[in-house]
């Protein structure tokens, strides 16, 4: 093994390297200063290495490499994009640029949004207290790199603050256009005291995309967060999502992921009031050249709150999946409960799935368990069905969306569960 | 209907385990055979050999429904075919609705005869009906199939499955096993309601009790993966009364 001071010493470079020909964007003070200090935290950090025990199971080098690689464009043969019926407020990105002549207005009654290049340019702002701050701290206990990276130089994203309840989902679409795109986006929510709305995300966004969202979810107040990572194949990407929780505070948030040669999602969620309710889940559907990482974080530091991780995966034709989730309980979080579960579907030898449970706990008065499987299709399952005469895909299919059923469930309102176990239907017909 | 001659299986991960060694059956349009028999003695094994499951690997002999091969189909073509098999041991599929699942099946063997599909509406009329004839309440029909049923509940809904799917050729593992004398009744109404003309069953039971509901044309006993005595209802009689022992000894095994 290499010693520590020598890794160290070369994901430093690395990083060096990296900032050398890129001058920090412009901006007001206030963000100035956020990524300055940003910047000066990758530098000390370095770029992420294959060899830290965090990278072990992802190697992170297309996602730190000084270009993108190019990725063709998916043709989706006319397939309407998943949430396609829903009235929503659409706020559209093409290669991870604001589009505002594709967007609807960005008004609606409780509700305030911003695009991050305009408020660049001010000299105050209310987002000035998260921008980067939910990332800084989300450096603790592992280092994110990636993130500081992104809060340096992302140029474009959304600051949304949710004041009421808005009539209509806010929809951030993510198009592309240009094979060799290599966007950085970094979004600010912060839901007020009582508020609740839903963000619904969607779109394969970029060859090479680094996104951050830092959420903060203030007391009582409530937030859905829905995403599609579809569907182009030749995409690498990291997505960050940070989450502080109040006091009654709730967040649910779903990731479906399909498609994509190297995604790697990263939850961080602090529940930092008492009686707060985090839950994160995920749907993978990985064929071929696929490898897809989530990696979650959760940490209770108030008393009797409540949080659920439920990830799935389908894997095969060499797809590989990844989970890696912690639980930390702070010795203040007495009566947590916590629920983490890690299952993966493995539809042929070549598949593989690496997984990371981790409970860490320093109350005495907790509830918390966590489980981790790996099979295949159960055959007397299949047996049951055909033969009570469904053919064998048809048997097959059904029990691959049974498997998936119980990540999807985690959507609170069912209609959205329903387009998505849709889109993962039509998904497998179309790979037979 | 069914024709099975001198039919040998053994364990395909292990042919050195034979289980069926020469069984012979023919079962007519409209008769019910119950094949009973100790433990051990092949009848699932049975069952299974002609539902097509994975695992055993047929050495000799033949199955044939109206004259069709048997063995030489899928799973899923033998049930549409008109073959059933109530399964001794009903399988939990977690994440399927026991509707969805219902509809599923009877719409994929309507698209193998090459009928047309049923409509939702036609569908939950059908199974409204035949639901309240077992007493399955709707939360049965909503739950995912056979999870956190009781044992009476399992048995209750493979006959509601046979009910809804109509099949020629009812075969029931041990239907009776784990069921309360309510519960008992019940499952038999619901299989005498489907006697017909035209519709067979194979009823294979460890017990006489249930025969007392459903009452046979022909009795079988089974050892060791064979017929060794067939006659009338009053051969059940006999083995609740001196159990399988005179049974097996008059047989010389
Ligand atoms: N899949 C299997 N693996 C190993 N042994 C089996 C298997 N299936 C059946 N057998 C054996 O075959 C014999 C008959 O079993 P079974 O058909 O279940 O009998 P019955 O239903 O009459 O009780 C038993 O000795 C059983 O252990
Ligand atoms: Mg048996």
């Amino acid at each position: 093994m290499m010693p520590r001071a020598k890794l160290k010493a070369q994901k430093v470079e690395a990083a060096e390297t990296l900032l050398a020909e890129r001058a920090l964007p412009g901006g007001g003070a206030w963000l100035r200063r956020a990524r300055e200090a940003a910047r000066a935290r990758l530098v000390e950090m370095g770029l992420p290495s294959k060899r830290d025990e965090y990278w072990r199971y992802t190697d992170p080098r297309r996602l730190t490499a000084l270009e993108a690689e190019a990725g063709k464009l998916h043709d989706t043969q006319g397939e309407a994009p998943v949430f396609d019926g829903f009235d929503r407020l659409k706020i559209v990105f093409v290669d991870g640029v604001f589009d505002a002549d594709a967007s609807d207005a960005l008004a609606m009654e409780g509700v305030e949004i911003c695009p991050l290049a305009d408020a660049a340019g001010m000299d105050l702002h209310w987002a000035r207290d998260l921008y980067g701050a939910l990332e800084a701290r989300g450096q603790a206990p592992v280092e994110r790199p990636l993130a500081s990276l992104n809060t340096a130089y992302a140029t474009e994203g959304l600051l949304i603050r949710i004041t009421g309840k808005p009539a209509k989902p806010i929809s951030l679409i993510y198009q592309r256009s240009d094979q060799q795109a290599d966007a950085i986006l970094h979004h600010v929510i912060r839901v007020e005291d009582g508020a609740e709305a839903t963000v619904l995300e969607n779109g394969p966004m970029a060859s090479r995309f680094n996104q951050v969202m830092e959420v903060d979810i203030a007391e009582g107040a409530v937030l859905h967060h829905i995403r599609a990572q579809g569907r182009d194949h030749e995409r690498a990407g990291a997505a960050h999502l940070f989450v502080r929780l109040g006091a009654e505070a709730q967040l649910k948030s779903f990731t479906l992921t399909a498609n994509g040669a190297l995604i790697r999602n990263e939850a961080v969620i602090w529940l930092d009031g008492a009686d707060g309710s985090a839950h994160i889940a995920g749907a993978t559907v990985g064929d071929g050249a696929f490898h897809h990482d989530d990696t979650v974080f959760v940490n209770h530091a108030a008393p009797r709150c409540e949080s659920r991780q439920v990830f799935k995966k389908v894997l095969r034709h060499g797809a590989v999946g990844v989970f890696q989730g912690k639980i930390l309980v702070d010795q203040v979080a007495q009566l947590t409960d916590g629920y983490q579960i890690s299952q993966s579907l493995l539809l042929d030898e070549d598949a593989q799935f690496l997984a990371k449970p981790e409970l860490e706990i320093y109350a005495d008065d907790v509830k918390c368990s966590h489980g981790s499987t790996s099979g295949e299709i159960d055959p007397s399952q299949l047996f049951y069905l055909r033969a009570r005469g469904l053919p064998e895909d048809q048997a097959k299919m059904l029990l691959v969306l049974a498997f998936l059923a119980e990540a999807l469930e985690e959507i609170a309102d069912p209609a959205y569960a329903d387009d998505l176990r849709d889109r993962l239907e039509a998904w497998l017909k179309r790979r037979g | 209907m069914l024709e099975i001659k001198n039919l040998h299986c053994d364990l395909e991960e292990d042919s050195e385990v034979k289980i069926l060694k020469g069984l012979s059956l023919t079962v007519n349009p409209g008769e019910v055979h119950a094949i009973m028999g100790p433990n051990g003695s092949g009848k699932s094994t049975l069952s299974y050999v002609l539902s097509g499951r994975d695992g055993y690997e047929v050495t000799e002999g033949s199955a044939m429904l109206d004259g069709a091969d048997l063995l030489e189909m899928e799973p899923e073509e033998r049930a549409a075919a008109g073959l059933f098999l109530a399964f001794q041991y009903p399988v939990e599929i977690p994440g399927v609705g026991n509707m969805t699942f219902l509809r599923t099946a009877v719409n994929a063997q309507r698209k193998a005869r090459g009928e047309e599909e049923l409509s939702a509406g036609e569908f939950l009329k059908l199974l409204r009906a035949k639901a309240k004839e077992l007493q399955i309440d709707a939360d049965m029909l909503k739950r995912p199939v056979n999870v956190g049923f009781s044992g009476g509940e399992k048995k209750r809904n493979e006959i509601l499955q046979m009910a809804m799917l109509e099949p020629r050729m009812c075969i029931l593992d041990e239907t009776d096993s784990g069921l309360d004398v309510d519960a008992m009744k019940l499952v038999s109404d619901g299989v005498n309601a489907l006697r017909a003309k035209d519709r067979a069953f194979l009823v294979i039971t460890h017990y006489q009790r249930l025969l007392n509901h459903i009452k046979p044309d022909f009795v079988h006993i089974m050892h060791d993966g064979r017929i060794i005595k067939s006659g009338g209802p009053e051969l059940a009689l006999e083995v609740e009364e001196n159990g399988y022992g005179d049974l097996l000894a008059e047989a010389g095994v």
